[in-house]
């Protein structure tokens, strides 16, 4: 890779290897796929329309009539990673939150892949892309990157973890990717300043 | 058969006085997100000068977390659903 550069009238450009570009096509790809899963169905499992309507005068009985309960946080820590819940000690507040926003949540990061992805050629070499373009790497590679160190498990001390394992280590390769993604959108992130 | 009660005891609003307390918008540390995309982030979503953006991002970062925002409960939720398009870990909640 050639690191991102600023382009005189707005924009950047960097130049991939054909490699880079078709292992960045298929991380991003991955992300879309997790993304565009439907969200998890009724949190507790209780069918709704069990609950016996004779208690009318039971106030939970009643609510589980008027509606679904709000979804909880996705199970998948990535999923869970990427589409976190917006209050921290009030699950009720974060499943109403989660109800109104999380598919516009999902439904923007697909686009910011898909947008990559159509402005990344296979063959890689040169890319410039727009100010709009750009924003859209920029978010995608993010979420590459959180997908990436969720499932690695990676901390504030990434280069002793990594430090700890030995070449022939089947996460060793993936490190290093890893490394490698943090290098792209630091460079992204400073052309873009 | 009954009657209606004459009077009914509702709950007084000064027993359940609405707290004035202001919402804030909170982003915590996490160890993926870097430094410079994070100061980037608040630049950008927020409008901060860039050395106002690196302070709040140095505060994340050792302290584990950072008030970003202050206002109304909407603005707040607005300001998360923008922060977790970028993928930071930002949640709301009301100060104090």
């Amino acid at each position: 890779m050639e690191p991102f550069r600023p382009v005189r009238g707005g924009g950047v450009r960097v130049r991939l290897s054909a490699t880079e570009a078709s292992l960045l096509r298929g991380l991003v790809g991955e992300v879309m796929f997790l993304i565009a899963a439907e969200p998890g169905q009724s949190p507790d499992g209780a069918p709704v329309a069990s609950r016996d309507p004779g208690h009318a005068d039971d106030l939970a009985a009643l609510e589980g009539l008027l509606g679904e309960p709000a979804p909880e946080a996705p199970e998948d820590p990535v999923l869970a990673r990427l589409l976190p819940d917006a209050y921290r000690d009030d699950p009720e507040a974060a499943g109403e939150f989660r109800k109104y926003t999380e598919s516009a949540l999902r439904s923007a990061k697909w686009q910011a892949a898909r947008q990559m992805l159509d402005t990344l050629p296979d063959s890689g070499g040169r890319v410039q892309l727009s100010s709009e373009q750009a924003h859209a790497w920029l978010k995608a590679l993010n979420d590459v990157r959180l997908a990436l160190g969720v499932r690695l498990g990676v901390t504030e001390e990434f280069e002793e973890q990594w430090g700890r394992l030995k070449p022939d280590d089947p996460q060793w390769a993936a490190f290093e990717v890893y490394a490698w993604l943090g290098v792209v959108q630091e460079s992204l992130v400073h052309a873009l300043r | 058969m009954s009657v209606a009660p004459a009077e009914v005891d509702l709950p007084r609003s000064e027993e359940n006085p609405v707290s004035d307390k202001p919402w804030v918008t909170i982003v915590w540390n996490d160890p993926v997100n870097l430094m410079s995309y994070v100061t980037y982030v608040f630049q950008k979503v927020f409008g901060y000068p860039k050395k106002k953006a690196t302070r709040l991002m140095l505060d994340v970062h050792h302290k584990g977390k950072a008030v970003v925002a202050a206002g109304a409960r909407e603005a707040m939720e607005h300001n998360v659903e923008i922060l977790h398009g970028y993928g930071l870990w930002a949640t709301v909640c009301q100060d104090g």
